[in-house]
């Protein structure tokens, strides 16, 4: 029995690392709050996010012979989902009085998580759909 | 197994929509009950989102990876492609409108109760619910639900392929499995707080 999966590159693997990152960067600023800690740790794990996000993407770009339509079809689906969902967690910081680098911080955090989903999915359901 | 993935669904599985439109004026309602709730920082509001929301995907992550999840596993492929077809559109709209409704409105709640501070009591039990539900994120986001997705357009094909859908079922069930002991801990955490 033959797997229809073609070889591809660890996109998805990519992406769930960058989940990890990004949630692992917000619980620990949360957890912290409203004192004022340290901005090091979220800043390193959202430029090391920010940076495989642009990996992902170059490697997506490499790839010949892919399902794009399904690719696009679901990630602008998703996008427009969790582009919601991201508005509504900006709301909410901006409400409760987050400014400053803090703010900016959180912000960068949301916009990867809001812009890896989306390739995450289209990937995922692309690499199943026949040449 | 082997005969039951070489098994062809019974089918083309175009006769179903993997978002269920009808469905999206009862998620804006929400959404925008929820905006409200948060704008008016009412502490009735917060918690009913928050405790109706938390019930709804605690029971249906524990009643999908306990009981729907292994009933699935013993069905034959196109029985499962059968389920599928009615039940994970559905799941498509639902969940997310549920984690939202319940992490916005417990963080708000949280916030309005003063559990977030580090000085609070309850401070050590809120950042272990934000753990588990951290970690739960990366799986529902990283695995289950792209899962999910990729059964429903597997199954929209002219002949969807029976190796591929037993592949997603399995990462979907075993994922939704996972999700379901770590509600249990959820649980623990969250009468904790309740009876501090």
């Amino acid at each position: 029995m033959k797997s229809t999966a073609k070889k591809l590159p660890p996109v998805s693997e990519i992406s769930v690392l960058i989940l990890a990152l990004v949630v692992a960067g917000g619980v620990y600023l949360a957890a912290h709050l409203p004192k004022h800690t340290s901005l090091v740790p979220t800043t390193v794990t959202v430029v090391i996010a920010g940076a495989l996000v642009l990996v992902n993407l170059f490697m997506l770009s490499r790839i010949a012979n892919f399902a794009w339509d399904t690719f696009f079809l679901v990630a602008k689906w998703t996008l427009l989902a969790y582009a919601i969902f991201a508005g509504a967690l900006e709301y909410i910081f901006i409400k409760d009085g987050t400014r400053g680098s803090l703010l900016v911080l959180m912000s960068a955090t949301i916009v990867i998580f809001a812009i890896n989903l989306p390739i995450h999915f289209g990937f995922t359901v692309a690499r199943y759909v026949e040449d | 197994m082997a005969h039951d993935v070489a098994a062809p669904p019974s089918g083309p599985g175009a006769d179903f929509k993997i978002v269920p439109t009808k469905a999206l004026p009862a998620v804006a309602i929400v959404y925008i009950g929820l905006i409200v709730a948060v704008a008016s920082n009412r502490l009735w509001a917060l918690d009913f989102f928050h405790v109706v929301g938390g019930a709804c995907w605690t029971a249906i992550d524990l009643f999908l990876g306990f009981i729907i999840g292994p009933i699935i596993g013993r069905m034959s492929i196109p029985a499962r492609v059968e389920f599928s077809k009615r039940f994970m559109p559905k799941m498509v709209l639902l969940m997310p409108t549920l984690v939202i409704a319940t992490l916005a409105g417990g963080w708000q709640l949280a916030r309005h109760e003063g559990f977030i501070l580090s000085s609070d009591k309850h401070h050590g039990w809120v950042v272990g619910s934000m753990i588990v539900v951290g970690v739960m994120a990366v799986i529902a986001l990283g695995f289950l639900e792209p899962a999910n997705i990729a059964v429903l357009f597997e199954l929209k094909k002219e002949r969807p392929n029976g190796e591929v859908i037993a592949k997603l079922m399995k990462r979907f069930l075993y994922t939704a499995g996972l999700t379901g002991a770590m509600q249990v801990a959820t649980l623990i955490i969250m009468t904790r707080i309740a009876t501090l």
